[in-house]
């Protein structure tokens, strides 16, 4: 069987997205992402302009499970953080737990600043994936699952 | 791994199609985006090299539409077939919720398809899967050609668990979606148990 399902409830998404909006405005970032590992978005803030936010969050994912595999090859465990810097925009990924936050800043801001913001960030917001991933297996292991109900018409209906 | 979000009312799954290289992965997803609907799908991302070789993996997301008010996006990613590019493979299997093996139906192709298909399985193992365990389907592509093994013989040697078997043309879009959808419905029933 694959793994037991991630689950995001409203109120932990409130509380990321506060998180990030803090980010956010202490960095002048434009905007900050909270992406799962495995490259699903998880939420956001800021101005997303008409960026494609889902290839971006998997490409984000890709970059990090590369750069950590390399530094694998070069014996250390992880890299804590991966930087991009551009000309006008740059990126900064930072590993907490299984999540990857992501900043996405330009000249209105600096790296130093913003390594500095995102660290503080960092244990707030592993509390709140702790808790999102502590009710993820309780609702796993309720004898209710969480879409126990669906029928096989509804999974066709997708495809109709 | 799935991922539902009650905020957004989403469920999030990953579908990997792996197989040799040059089977027809790459044509798979880009006939999914072709001839799907704008709104529902991202961009189609190939991190390819110069040669037109997958180099890390191809990506597309693509929304089928709501299951109980949830809106279902299936994330739908390739993997290089070359040999070389094993550490590539092991890294997009991680999170992975269902598997579709795109077979090269082409006689001198048999051996890359047994050693893919033993890859697979080494490769999910290491992750903490097992095949007998997850969602997967067999394809086996480029059935117009002329010097196809006949279906039978390549079902007889291919597949692993009674999974559902579909004839393809992926430059033609043929089987393409029969594929998808036999993925895609095993994930979503999955759903039920967890
Ligand atoms: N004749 C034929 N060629 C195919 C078919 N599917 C893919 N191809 C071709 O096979 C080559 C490799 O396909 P590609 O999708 O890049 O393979 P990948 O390495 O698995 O991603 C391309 O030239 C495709 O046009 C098919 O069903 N029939
Ligand atoms: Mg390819």
């Amino acid at each position: 069987m694959s793994q037991s399902p991630f689950i995001l409830q409203e109120q932990q998404f409130l509380k990321i997205r506060s998180v990030l909006e803090r980010v956010r405005v202490e960095c002048a970032a434009r905007v900050v992402f909270l992406v799962d590992r495995d490259g699903q978005t998880i939420a956001f803030n800021g101005d997303i302009g008409d960026m494609d936010t889902t290839s971006f969050s998997s490409l984000a994912a890709g970059n990090v499970a590369a750069t950590t595999s390399m530094a694998r090859l070069i014996g250390e465990n992880v890299f804590p953080a991966v930087v991009h810097e551009g000309e006008n925009e740059s990126i900064f990924i930072s590993v907490i737990g299984r999540s990857l936050l992501v900043v996405v800043f330009d000249g209105r801001s600096t790296l130093g600043l913003v390594k500095l913001r995102a660290k503080r960030a960092s244990f707030d917001i592993a509390a709140i994936l702790d808790e999102m991933i502590r009710e993820s297996q309780l609702i796993a292991a309720s004898a209710k699952p969480a879409f126990a109900d669906i029928t096989d018409e509804d999974i066709d209906s997708l495809f109709s | 791994m799935t991922f539902i979000n009650y905020a957004s009312r989403e469920i999030n799954c990953k579908i990997v199609y792996y197989g040799p290289g040059l089977c027809g992965k790459t044509t798979n997803l880009q006939h999914i985006f072709d001839s799907t609907a704008p709104q529902a799908k991202g961009k189609l991302i190939s991190l390819a090299t110069e040669t037109d070789r997958t180099l890390f993996f191809d990506f597309m997301p693509l929304e089928l539409g709501t299951v109980r008010g949830f809106k279902t996006r299936f994330h739908l990613y390739t993997v290089p077939g070359q040999v070389y590019y094993d550490a590539s493979r092991k890294l997009i299997l991680k999170g992975v919720d269902g598997v579709v093996f795109v077979a090269d139906s082409q006689e001198e192709r048999m051996d890359a398809n047994v050693e893919s298909l033993y890859n697979l399985e080494d490769n999910l193992q290491t992750q903490g899967y097992d095949l007998n365990q997850l969602p997967y389907v067999l394809q086996l592509n480029k059935r117009d050609l002329p010097n196809v093994i006949p279906m039978h013989d390549l079902t007889h040697e291919l597949q692993k668990k009674g999974e559902p078997v579909f004839e393809a043309v992926a430059k033609d879009g043929t089987g393409v979606f029969d594929t998808l959808k036999a993925v895609a419905k095993q994930v979503l029933t999955e759903l039920r148990k967890t």
